[in-house]
């Protein structure tokens, strides 16, 4: 594995330790064919990395290696390495050398001497191995022996010599003083530290009654390497170097994949719910549900078939899987087909950077998709705060690197409000989505608000919902604000009710004025046909009347004419009569 | 070298290092002194012989290993300090 930065340079090669994290510090490894000093203090993990560096050249890289014991007997050594999975015994067999280099307790010593036994009894396996590894555990032990430092400094060289005449890729480790400067005041080794190409400094320390233990590459010649001090851990599957964010980050792509929150109203609050791979915070104090959001969010993972982790360490996984059916979440059934596994934080100890490693390893495991982290907080538990801090922001980094749904609750306490909201881990600017609870306590009633503080890349709603937990489920409603005040619970509810009745007042209203103006309408219309009807009848009338008078008109005529034609008389000239 | 063979000594030394062919002439000299015909000495080049010297474990040279008389003892270093000598084979100083 190497950077693009060493492959600028092809002249320095470097060889892989297999060791998670270091490799990516230093961009590939250890230097090939130089000499590497490792320091550290008594149980810092010098054996452990140095026995890595040679198993994981032996398994993977094929180069045989040789260790040098000076300290502990092999067979010790490979007992207590035992667990580490690196099948050292198979190794041993043609990959691997031991050589016991304990200086014996009855030696006399007589005038001068050299280590030019050991370099040739080495010489001659290095021939017949075609080693490319070697290790030297604990020089120091040898280097006492020697009676002034001008004999030490001779031998170091005499070593430092023999190992580039071979190419060797090669570890010396060393004890330290116990204090982190001690290994370059002590003559002969602030000596080597100039003369090597490489120096790792490991130490060990307490901080708080919780160990900590961290690396710190000191120089690298020949090589740009990450020049801070770094934590790590030893699990069972070796070291675990905890690496700065950025080197991991490279290559990340962001999902536009949405994943339900499980609330369905908070899905719509968020615009379709969590990205995939975010980050999501939700924080509030003691029994806001914090809990219950996580475990709806769970339960949503598996109904998708997803495997998901929660890991819990305010209470036991089954306590907590109990606790949610009373809210109608059911994660038990998941949690026997598979797919949830649920995790007892309490009974893990150790640092946050143990419990990371932890949680690292379990989700591999399981190959989560979702996380939960009930709640991250825990991790300021463990030693000092500023670690804890870096810890959650590697968590972080390493669940967007997998694509994994992270979700961590963060405990509040009473004195710290919302704008301390991000708590002692100071993760909500890492997070993506930030979910408050909040309780609001109002008319002798606590209840739940929740609201969404930010979510990234997404619209989301600026509203204050209220929680509600019911046997049936995590529902979300509406909350009321009157003259400046929230209305949460029961005043919500009257509030509600009020609303209510008085749409029911309103609409009887309406239906009775409906009736009135319809009563109004049908005595307007009867009236309308009355009228119509007297109309009509005057219209006869008028008939009639014109008829009648015509008629009359009409006999009178004739009855004129009648008269004259009885009389006899003739017409007179009209204007005669004037 | 002896015809009793009391002594018997096995030097491990590092091709003509100083320091080796220091203690092969401290141990030539001694022998001489104190144990005349009661000695036996295989000079043994840790270059030439790697894996008996491996056998032996010698890490440091120059190294004297004693097998005869028993217990085995094992001196590192150009064997220039006569009296730790004497001390460590339990040789009895004729001359004191």
């Amino acid at each position: 594995m190497t950077t693009p930065r060493s492959k600028a340079k092809p002249s320095l090669t470097k060889s892989a330790t297999g060791i998670a994290g270091f490799d990516e510090m230093t961009g590939g490894g250890l230097p090939q064919g130089r000499t590497t000093l490792l320091v550290g203090g008594p149980g810092s993990g010098k054996t452990i990395f140095a026995l890595q560096f040679l198993a994981h050249g032996a398994l993977a890289g094929a180069d045989p290696g040789i260790f040098v014991a000076f300290e502990e007997s092999p067979k010790r050594i490979v007992a207590n390495c035992a667990g580490f999975g690196w099948n050292l015994a198979h190794l041993q067999q043609e990959k691997l050398f031991f050589l016991d280099a304990q200086p014996t307790p009855l030696l006399i010593q007589s005038g001068n001497f050299d280590l030019g036994g050991m370099l040739a009894v080495l010489g001659a396996k290095v021939d017949a191995m075609k080693v490319r590894r070697i290790v030297f555990d604990a020089l120091d032990i040898v280097l006492s022996l020697l009676p002034d430092p001008a004999a030490k400094r001779r031998e170091i060289y005499r070593l430092h010599e023999w190992l580039l005449a071979r190419g060797i890729t090669a570890i010396i480790t060393s004890k330290d003083d116990g204090d982190e400067t001690g290994a370059t005041s002590i003559q002969p080794f602030g000596f080597m530290q100039f003369m090597v190409d490489c120096a790792v400094m490991l130490n060990h320390r307490m901080s708080l009654g919780v160990s900590e233990r961290n690396l710190r590459v000191q120089k690298y010649r020949g090589s740009p390497f990450d020049e801070n001090e770094a934590p790590f851990v030893i699990s069972n599957e070796g070291f675990d170097v905890a690496i700065s964010r950025m080197s991991r980050r490279v290559g990340l792509k962001a999902a536009n994949e949405r994943v339900t929150s499980g609330v369905k109203r908070l899905d719509t609050m968020l615009d379709g719910g969590y990205y995939r791979g975010a980050t999501v915070l939700i924080t509030g104090l003691p029994g806001t549900a914090k809990t219950t959001l996580s475990g709806a969010f769970a339960e949503a993972a598996c109904r998708r078939r997803e495997r998901t982790l929660f890991v819990s360490f305010d209470s036991d996984g089954v306590e907590v899987m109990r606790n949610l059916t009373s809210v109608g979440i059911q994660l038990a059934r998941h949690a026997k087909s598979g797919l949830l596994r649920m995790i007892s934080g309490r009974t893990i100890t150790g640092s946050a950077e143990t419990l990371l490693v932890l949680i690292k390893k379990l989700a591999r495991e399981h190959k989560a998709r979702c996380l939960v982290i009930d709640p991250v907080s825990t991790l300021s538990k463990f030693g000092n705060e500023l670690t804890a801090h870096r810890v959650a922001e590697r968590l972080i980094d390493w669940s967007k690197s997998e694509g994994i749904t992270l979700l961590c609750t963060s405990l509040l306490d009473e004195m710290s409000g919302q704008a301390a909201g991000s708590g002692s881990l100071h993760i909500s600017t890492l997070a993506d989505t930030w979910i408050h609870l909040n309780y609001l306590v109002q008319a002798g009633e606590r209840n739940r608000g929740m609201s969404i503080i930010k979510s990234r890349g997404t619209a989301h709603s600026n509203q204050v919902r209220e929680l509600i937990l019911s046997n049936e489920g995590v529902t979300l409603a509406d909350i009321y604000t009157a003259s400046g005040e929230v209305l949460m619970g029961t005043l919500r509810w009257e509030k509600e009710r009020a609303e209510h009745v008085a749409n029911d007042t309103a609409a009887i209203a309406a239906k009775l004025k409906l009736l009135t103006l319809d009563a109004q309408e049908a005595v307007l219309e009867v009236r309308v046909k009355s009228l119509q009807t007297e109309l009509m009848a005057k219209q006869v009338e008028k008939t009639l009347l014109k008829q009648t008078s015509e008629s009359r008109q009409g006999e009178l005529k004739r009855g004129r004419k009648r008269i004259r034609e009885l009389r006899g008389a003739d017409d007179a000239p009209s204007h005669g009569r004037n | 070298m002896s015809r009793h063979g009391s002594f018997k000594f096995r030097l491990y030394v590092a091709d003509d290092t100083l320091n080796s062919v220091q203690a092969v002439a401290n141990l030539t000299a001694f022998c001489h002194t104190y144990l005349q015909d009661r000695h036996e000495i295989e000079v043994i080049d840790v270059f030439r012989e790697p894996l008996r010297a491996l056998a032996d474990n010698i890490l440091m040279t120059p190294m004297l290993i004693r097998f005869a008389p028993l217990p085995l003892r094992r001196i590192v270093g150009t064997l220039s300090q006569t009296q730790i000598l004497l001390q460590a084979l339990g040789i009895e100083d004729a001359g004191s």
